[in-house]
């Protein structure tokens, strides 16, 4: 026999049937059901396999502690993974997969892994899989082991939103003890939150009931709801506070129907911790059989869903609160049993038996409790009889996660049996359950006390409930479970204590326990209490583990949120993009920026459409978006003092209207970026770092500038994002900037040489114009106000299609700088690059005054004579050499003397050209070398860096 | 995620600024007359106290460095005030 449903109890509708499928098999419920009273009224006990062993197991509990009810859910044709059955409401349609069932479902015969479970003790996998390496076996454990499955193909509907609060007082918890504080802080005039994960506030009073201020308690909750909203504070309902982080700062995640869920990131100024108590189980042979149940679960599915838990019930217990569920099963017709460990025990009605100082030792049955043997009572030692299902309440476990999460220490006590919050130890002040204080009248008292209510609390009747403690017997025959999700036994636990395992710690990573999606909810307790009694410790003594987020599984999709995709490191975008699309310009990432990478139809050879662009622009003339050069001005009498000391190429002594190549260091002598420098005033001056790299060296200048310059002489202002570069490279250049119509001296050498720049004014306003290339060939960098980038576009798309050029991507510019030895730093330098590694070894030999990083460049590792070197590399035949290969030696030992930095197809020698950093490289010009690259190996020569017009003549041509 | 005071911008959460250094660490030179030792010193070895630091942060949102004490154990924040000659 199992569940049922009551005609008339809860608040189900049961006019409107609900259908769904467990494994395939249609079921049905009422609107209004959880998936767990659903489940539990129609009968059903198997609700899926244990996670090592694959023993049935049937639901436990009614909310977060819940730790076998878990089923793979697909609604809608989405699947979400590992959904406890007591917290989802049931829909129609829902199609529910049970968990380890390995594809057999419920109904899967008694398992083999279980016959075998001798063979499998704690620390099995780790003490027997080390033959022959861990991660020969990983692959085939983790197919047995863990939980559902993700279906690789669901995505999400739409994504959680974060909301960002604050409030005055968090309430976290809207059972009695909540609400009495809830409305004590509105009454104030305090914006109130009161959080709660259940889908309306009341907490036990839902199920359990009562009068309060001689009504009944639904007139409270209206009254706390109307006080909390008219305060300007607000109630969120189906909410768990999964966090507590620092400063304040606590994570919740809200779960809604018909809309995406939102995660919600609260700060308030007073916190108050009302999250009840999990009731504990009670530790017997088989205690893990479907049947087995929190007593207060059956009370709270038959109370709100009229879900009976069986038909013949013992309810199994140490203290008075399972009481209130033995009298309300009875009324609803079941036979009940009580057998309370304790000698005094509340009196019961009439039909319900009540045997004292009896305590269950083992359950029977192979799929589900059939009969019981208990110890004690008034039949004596080993009295069995017949009983579909057994309740129990080993205690209550105080709810105390978050305040330990911030930080905060446990008290024991012995009268309830429990850890309960030490007070200042946390921000959070605990009330009601949470911090032991059991029953309604107590805690209704001490919410609105501790919120610092005006006037006397919330008045109602019920005492304080007796607890007395229990413990795991460790003595007992059979198999007593300790976490049922994580599959730990007592003797698992035992074990532990005998190979020395014995800080809580250790028992936890040695067997797993607590470690389950549960986080021990049910189990930690337990595991602490066997730990403590088989050490002859008490349980301070014991200690607890370390309480961390999250209190409840949180779906990664809700933390994550709307940062995926795209949105998960924005790009940025160019002005022109739109334009540059139109023209067919496939767009690529380069260091944060979204750019052209080649342009042509769909379908296109990308590799030969950059060696046609790269072609076209050495031979007459191509036109690239260089908008993302950075554009940092230094402004001010102090300009230059601080560009010399920031860059390792002094820049006070350019002249205004020129321009210098300059790198900056960081202070252990390694090149940080590169870029040019130009000087428009004596006061002004413009650097343009490498497009990924602005941020980083505008906060270098920053540095210096607040922290060894006097900050009123000098203001640093980053301009990159206002301003659209274009740049026109090739012999054609010239006659490019003449037929667009710009001002006519730009094409006057004498008036703007290379390294030379102007600012001047055409058409539409202001315009930049420098002679800096980037590609080896004559070059014009034009710069305009981001608004007057399309004008500018157009001019110059038309002037160079009449001089037979084209736009060209990134690939064909990363092609022409190859040749020419021009690095890029990050991809030819690396962690140790200095300086003078790359040939620039003038100011470290020369300059006399201070400047960033000076002093790292003369310790023994930057003088080595075996250091890395840049330098080209030629072959023979026309494959390129692969980015990344080693160099190694022709003769001799094989050992890696550096490694290919850059590598391609040179547009102007017409051959492979590679960079590549090789120890002391430049003393080895004309040596031969080996390429190794995944075992095959290619002859090279090392050259200078600079294959093609190494004189420059280009840049003038 | 703690809060850190900008002495110009008030609280604001902490990705928004970057460590920059112990505070009162002073750039050893001119550089020829600086050890290995000292240098090494200077760039890698920090008190990193248990308790109470004091430390340069930089609020990069609005680019202004400055120095701030707190409490590395219950991450408390005990001051922060504007480098010298700043106006905070």
């Amino acid at each position: 026999m199992s569940g049922w449903r009551h005609p008339t109890a809860g608040h189900v509708d049961r006019t409107r049937p609900v259908r769904f499928f467990l494994d395939g098999r249609p079921l049905e419920g009422f609107a209004g059901d959880t998936l767990a009273s659903a489940l539990l009224a129609s009968g059903e006990r198997v609700l899926g396999r244990s996670f090592k062993y694959r023993r049935p197991r049937g639901l436990w509990g009614m909310g977060g502690e819940e730790p076998n009810a878990l089923f793979d859910v697909t609604e809608n044709g989405h699947t979400t993974p590992n959904v406890r059955a007591t917290s989802l409401p049931l829909r129609e349609g829902m199609a529910l997969r049970s968990v380890n069932t390995a594809g057999g479902g419920t109904a899967l015969a008694p398992s083999l892994i279980d016959l075998a479970q001798r063979f499998l003790p704690a620390g099995f996998y780790y003490k027997t899989f080390m033959a022959g390496g861990w991660m020969r076996w990983e692959p085939m454990i983790r197919r047995m082991a863990g939980l559902g499955r993700l279906d690789p193909g669901t995505v999400p509907v739409a994504d959680a939103p974060a909301v960002n609060i604050r409030c005055d007082v968090l309430v976290i918890g809207g059972g009695p003890a909540g609400l009495a504080a809830a409305r004590a802080k509105a009454r104030q005039g305090a914006a109130v939150w009161l959080v709660d994960e259940a889908p309306e506030i009341g907490g036990s009073l839902r199920w359990r009931g009562g009068q309060i201020e001689g009504a009944d308690w639904h007139a409270f909750q209206r009254d706390v709801a109307e006080t909390v909203a008219s305060a300007g504070g607000r109630v969120l309902p189906d909410t768990s506070v999964w966090g507590a982080f620092d400063h304040g700062l606590y994570a919740a995640w809200e779960r809604r129907s018909g809309h995406p869920d939102r995660h919600w990131r609260l700060r308030a100024r007073d916190v108050v911790l009302a999250t009840g108590a999990i009731e504990r189980p009670l530790w017997f042979a088989n205690n893990d059989l479907p049947g087995v149940m929190s007593a207060e679960a059956a009370l709270h599915h038959l109370s709100l869903f009229g879900a009976v838990a069986g038909r013949r019930v013992v309810v199994a217990t140490t203290n008075d609160s399972a009481y209130f569920a033995a009298e309300a099963l009875a009324a609803a017709g079941c036979r009940v049993t009580i057998a309370d460990t304790r000698q005094n025990g509340p009196t019961v009605s009439d039909g319900v038996a009540h045997l004292l100082g009896a305590s269950l030792q083992r359950a029977h049955g192979s799929r589900s409790v059939g009969r019981v043997t208990l110890n004690g009572g008034p039949d004596g030692a080993g009295a069995e009889f017949d009983a579909d299902t057994i309740l129990v309440s080993g205690g209550w476990t105080p709810s105390v996660h978050l305040h330990c999460q911030a930080g905060g220490k446990l008290d024991w006590r012995t009268d309830i049996d429990a850890l309960v919050p030490r007070a200042g130890t946390s921000p959070l002040k605990a009330v009601g359950a949470a911090a032991g204080t059991f029953g309604l009248a107590a805690s209704l008292q001490e919410g609105h006390r501790v919120a610092g209510g005006d006037g006397p609390a919330p008045r109602a009747e019920g005492a304080t409930w007796h607890i007395a403690p229990v413990r795991p017997d460790p003595t007992l025959t059979g198999r007593q479970w300790v976490d049922l999700q994580n599959d730990v036994t007592v003797k698992d636990v035992a074990l532990a204590a005998r190979e020395g395992y014995r800080s809580v710690e250790h028992l936890k990573r040695y067997t797993t326990l607590g470690m389950a999606t549960d986080q021990g909810r049910t189990s930690n307790f337990a595991g602490l209490a066997a730990m403590a009694a088989l050490t002859g410790r008490t349980i301070p003594e014991t200690g607890t583990t370390t309480y961390r987020p999250p209190f409840a599984p949180v779906p990664l999709g809700v933390i994550g949120g709307t940062r995926r995709g795209e949105r998960f490191a924005p790009l940025k975008r160019l002005p022109l993009e739109a334009a540059h699309r139109s023209q067919g310009a496939l767009m690529r990432e380069y260091g944060w920026w979204l750019r052209p990478a080649v342009y042509g139809e769909d379908g296109l050879d990308e590799n030969a459409a950059a060696d046609d662009e790269a072609r076209v622009a050495r031979e007459r003339v191509g036109l690239y978006d260089a908008s993302p050069l950075g554009k940092i001005e230094v402004l001010g009498p102090g300009a230059a003092e601080l560009m010399d000391f920031c860059g390792y190429i002094r820049m006070s002594t350019l002249a205004p209207g020129r321009a210098r190549y300059g790198l900056m260091l960081n202070e252990t002598g390694v090149v940080h970026d590169d870029g040019v420098v130009l000087r428009l005033a004596e006061d002004r001056f413009i650097l343009s770092a490498s497009s990924s790299h602005v941020a980083s060296v505008r906060l270098i200048l920053e540095e210096a500038r607040q922290d060894r310059f006097d900050p009123s002489r000098v203001v640093l202002h980053d301009v990159t994002d206002g301003w659209v570069t274009l740049t026109v490279t090739g012999p054609r250049a010239g006659a490019v900037l003449a037929s667009a119509g710009l001002p006519e001296a730009l094409c006057d050498d004498a008036a703007l040489p290379h390294m030379g720049v102007v600012e001047t004014r055409w058409a539409h306003g202001r315009l930049r114009v420098t002679r800096v290339s980037f590609t080896g060939d004559r070059s014009y960098e034009l710069s305009v106000p981001a608004r007057h980038g399309r004008a500018l576009h157009a001019v110059l798309d038309g002037a160079v299609t009449a001089e037979g050029g084209r736009w060209i991507g990134l690939e064909a510019v990363l092609r022409l700088r190859a040749e020419k030895g021009y690095i890029l730093i990050g991809k030819d330098t690396d962690g140790i690059t200095m300086p003078h590694d790359l040939g620039w070894t003038r100011p470290r030999e020369k300059r006399s005054d201070e400047f960033f990083g000076r002093r790292a460049l003369f310790t023994p590792e930057a003088s080595r004579p075996d250091r890395r070197q840049l330098v080209g590399l030629s072959v023979e035949g026309a494959e390129a050499l692969p980015v990344g290969a080693h160099v190694v030696p022709t003769e001799g030992a094989r050992r890696s003397l550096g490694f290919v930095t850059s590598s391609g197809h040179g547009p102007g020698v017409g051959r492979p050209v590679a960079l590549a950093m090789i120890e002391g490289g430049r003393g080895l010009m004309g040596a031969r070398v080996d390429v190794f690259h995944l075992g095959a190996v290619v002859p090279a020569r090392i050259e200078a860096p600079c294959a093609f017009d190494p004189a420059g003549k280009r840049l003038h041509a | 995620m703690q809060l850190f005071p900008c002495p110009f911008c008030g609280l604001r959460e902490e990705t928004e600024f970057h460590f920059a250094a112990e505070a009162g660490k002073v750039r050893p030179e001119p550089a020829p007359g600086v050890s290995d030792a000292r240098w090494a010193a200077y760039l890698y070895l920090n008190d990193a106290p248990k308790g109470v630091a004091r430390e340069i942060w930089v609020h990069r949102t609005c680019g202004e460095f400055f120095i701030m004490e707190r409490d590395t154990v219950t991450r408390e924040v005990i001051s922060s005030s504007a480098l010298p000659g700043r106006a905070g």
